[in-house]
């Protein structure tokens, strides 16, 4: 009890010294928490919105259907197993058919991946509904408002179609933009065109085909695998994502390390001026009986105290700046778009216990380490050294 | 008398017709014209693109109807590519420092080349059109002082890549000066025209073509034949993938 309150007397004794110490320490922990938190509120929101669009409880793709190699649709289609359609009739699966084709706005040139969705579903967050309750006449289609832009096409536009049926033979045809939807998924955006599933289907003389099925997300049983369509679970389906947040994390831990050095070199060098200008102290406190491991100790515990310090300032300055940034989310530059993975225009931070309360362990016991490595001169020294101003 | 003249044209239009040959006669004196056994060409192609032309030479040697080898010889930036097609295959070689040999099939064989309105398969195509279309002569036509009949041409094996095109066929010559091919929806997909021509031997061939893409507003493509020789005795090597490292 006599080291802790020495350890805080001396420490607050410190004056500005022990501050700067502190508040730099407190600007890597928030630093880790705050960019750590950005991270796994961007994971949390992209995952979210890819379920949500694109991937649901899980899908079925045909087996020749590789995500990676467009060229991999032209065959990738089938009619589907019993138990899957069984799932769809019962709104527990919706099917997508693909194939590509190319669009020529004010006679551009421009490929692009048609997809045929069942306008009554409801198990994407796609507004599919919008190219039910078209009219007749051309084709209606559904596009995200990346492709609006890329193709300068805008709703009730219309716009020339071509594609090829499953034969190889073109066909071309108008088609009316019905709708333009807002997402961060730009796999369900960028270069897509949505039409009603049964129209695509007529179209390339797919009858009762698709390329994948998508399942609800409340799907407990999933059915086996028949070999034609084969079972893709979450995890399979959101590794790019999970890569993306790991190469960032890595980056980002490069910045930690040089925050971390930073304020840790200060500790370091405060604890050895500390240690150098405390000669005479320590002597008498020796003589007076202390033993040298409890001088150890007492040095250790100013330095640990630095990380308290910090911890609690944090708290004071973080806490209302970080609780601002996951009500009002960080606004993202545009720039970002393009990266290929669902990316909102704002991302709210999300911080986790885990994230919080591994922060603090690491920067409480690296200060300690980083406080007790110059106290281990201390059990080389002799009292009457000490009490003379010297080291052994 | 022109009233009588009118129902006797109306009354008796067969003999009129008669005079036409059939769709088939005809498909089969152009595939006369220009469907080869074997032959190697030189020939530039001219792609009009909506700010420059590019220039691209190019040797080719076509083995029936499945076999084709083209060398492309300049501009530097293409000279050294290579494309072999074997059955419904193509190869494409990019030389060093790439050295990169790439399969293209199925609707890749579609693409354009180079950007050019030319996709893999006009360029090596030399399939019979007696063998892939149905042929109904539809009249007759004056195109650059040449009297041509208009024939309209039916798919009539599944996978063509046109349903359907609208050619116009030179009457003493025998080539389509003009051609339309069309999508299944009935919609003008691409549009060839030879503007100049040549003769070897018994065959008359074109010279000068130009192909147009009709959904894209770029100025076309021109297709010149700079030499063709039929008689050539194309290398065995010649059509295998070793050649294209050569």
């Amino acid at each position: 009890m006599l080291i802790i309150k020495l350890a805080v007397r001396n420490i607050l004794g410190a004056g500005l010294r022990t501050w700067l110490n502190v508040f730099i320490l407190s600007l890597a922990f928030l630093t880790i928490v705050g960019v750590q938190g950005l991270l796994q509120g961007f994971n949390q929101q992209a995952m979210d919105a890819m379920i949500d669009m694109e991937l649901g409880g899980g899908q079925f793709w045909h087996r020749r259907y590789d995500r990676y190699d467009p060229l991999s649709i032209e065959n990738a289609h089938e009619k589907m197993p019993e138990s899957l359609t069984r799932l769809i009739r019962k709104g527990e699966a919706t099917a997508i058919l693909m194939t590509s084709g190319a669009i020529f706005p004010e006679g551009r040139i421009q490929s692009v991946v048609l997809k045929g969705i069942d306008p009554a579903q409801t198990l994407l967050d796609i507004p599919s509904a919008i190219l039910q309750t078209h009219g007749e006449g051309d084709i209606p289609a559904l596009i995200g408002s990346r492709m609006a832009k890329e193709a300068r096409l805008e709703k009730g536009e219309v716009v020339t179609l071509r594609w090829r049926d499953i034969f190889g033979t073109f066909d071309a045809t108008e088609i009316v933009v019905a709708g333009i939807m807002s997402t961060s998924v730009q796999s369900v955006d960028s270069n897509q065109i949505w039409i009603p599933l049964d129209t695509l289907r007529e179209m390339i003389q797919a009858p009762g085909q698709a390329t994948l099925v998508v399942l609800s997300k409340n799907l407990r049983n999933i059915p086996p695998d028949d070999g034609v369509f084969v079972f893709r679970d979450l995890d399979f389906l959101l590794k790019d994502l999970t890569a993306f947040i790991k190469t960032k994390s890595a980056g980002s831990s490069i910045l930690y390390v040089l925050l971390l050095f930073m304020s840790l070199l200060a500790v370091f060098d405060t604890q050895i001026l500390s240690i150098f200008r405390r000669r005479k102290e320590m002597g008498t406190l020796m003589a007076l009986g202390m033993p040298r491991t409890a001088i150890i100790g007492l040095f250790t515990l100013e330095g640990a105290l630095h990380g308290v310090l910090a911890l609690a300032m944090a708290a004071v300055y973080g806490v209302p700046l970080l609780a601002l940034a996951a009500v009002k989310g960080i606004a993202l530059p545009s720039m970002t778009e393009s990266i290929g993975l669902a990316i909102a225009d704002t991302v709210y931070p999300a911080y986790g216990a885990g994230l919080v309360l591994g922060t603090t362990f690491l920067i409480l016991i690296t200060v300690t380490i980083v406080s007790f490595l110059p106290t281990r001169r201390i059990s080389r020294l002799k009292p009457t050294d000490a009490l003379r101003g010297k080291f052994t | 008398m022109k009233a009588i003249t009118l129902l006797l044209l109306l009354l008796f239009p067969f003999p009129l017709y008669a005079e036409f040959p059939t769709g088939s006669e005809i498909l089969k004196k152009i595939d006369e014209n220009l469907v080869a056994d074997q032959a190697e060409s030189l020939t530039t192609m001219i792609v009009h693109g909506r700010a420059q032309s590019r220039t691209i030479t190019s040797r080719a040697w076509i083995r029936g109807s499945d076999e084709a080898f083209v060398e492309y010889l300049s501009p530097a930036r293409e000279a050294g590519k290579k494309m072999l097609k074997l059955g419904d295959k193509i190869w494409t070689y990019t030389p060093e420092p790439n050295d990169r040999i790439i399969a293209i099939s199925g609707h890749l064989l579609r693409q354009s080349v180079m950007g050019s309105d030319l996709s893999y398969e006009d360029i090596t195509e030399n399939h019979r059109m007696l063998d892939l279309y149905d042929a109904v002569v539809e009249g007759e036509d004056n195109l650059d002082d040449r009297q041509c009949y208009v024939v309209k041409l039916s798919g009539k094996i599944r996978g063509l890549a046109y349903d359907s095109r609208k050619i116009w066929v030179d009457k003493q010559r025998f080539l389509p000066l003009k051609e339309e091919r069309f999508a299944k929806s009935g919609k003008l997909l691409k549009t060839t025209r030879i503007t100049e021509v040549f003769q070897i031997g018994e065959r008359w061939y074109p010279k000068r073509m130009t192909f147009k893409d009709m959904l894209s507003k770029g100025k076309g493509t021109e297709y010149i034949i700079e030499s063709i020789d039929f008689n050539v005795k194309i290398p065995e090597h010649r059509m295998t993938k070793a050649a294209l490292r050569k």
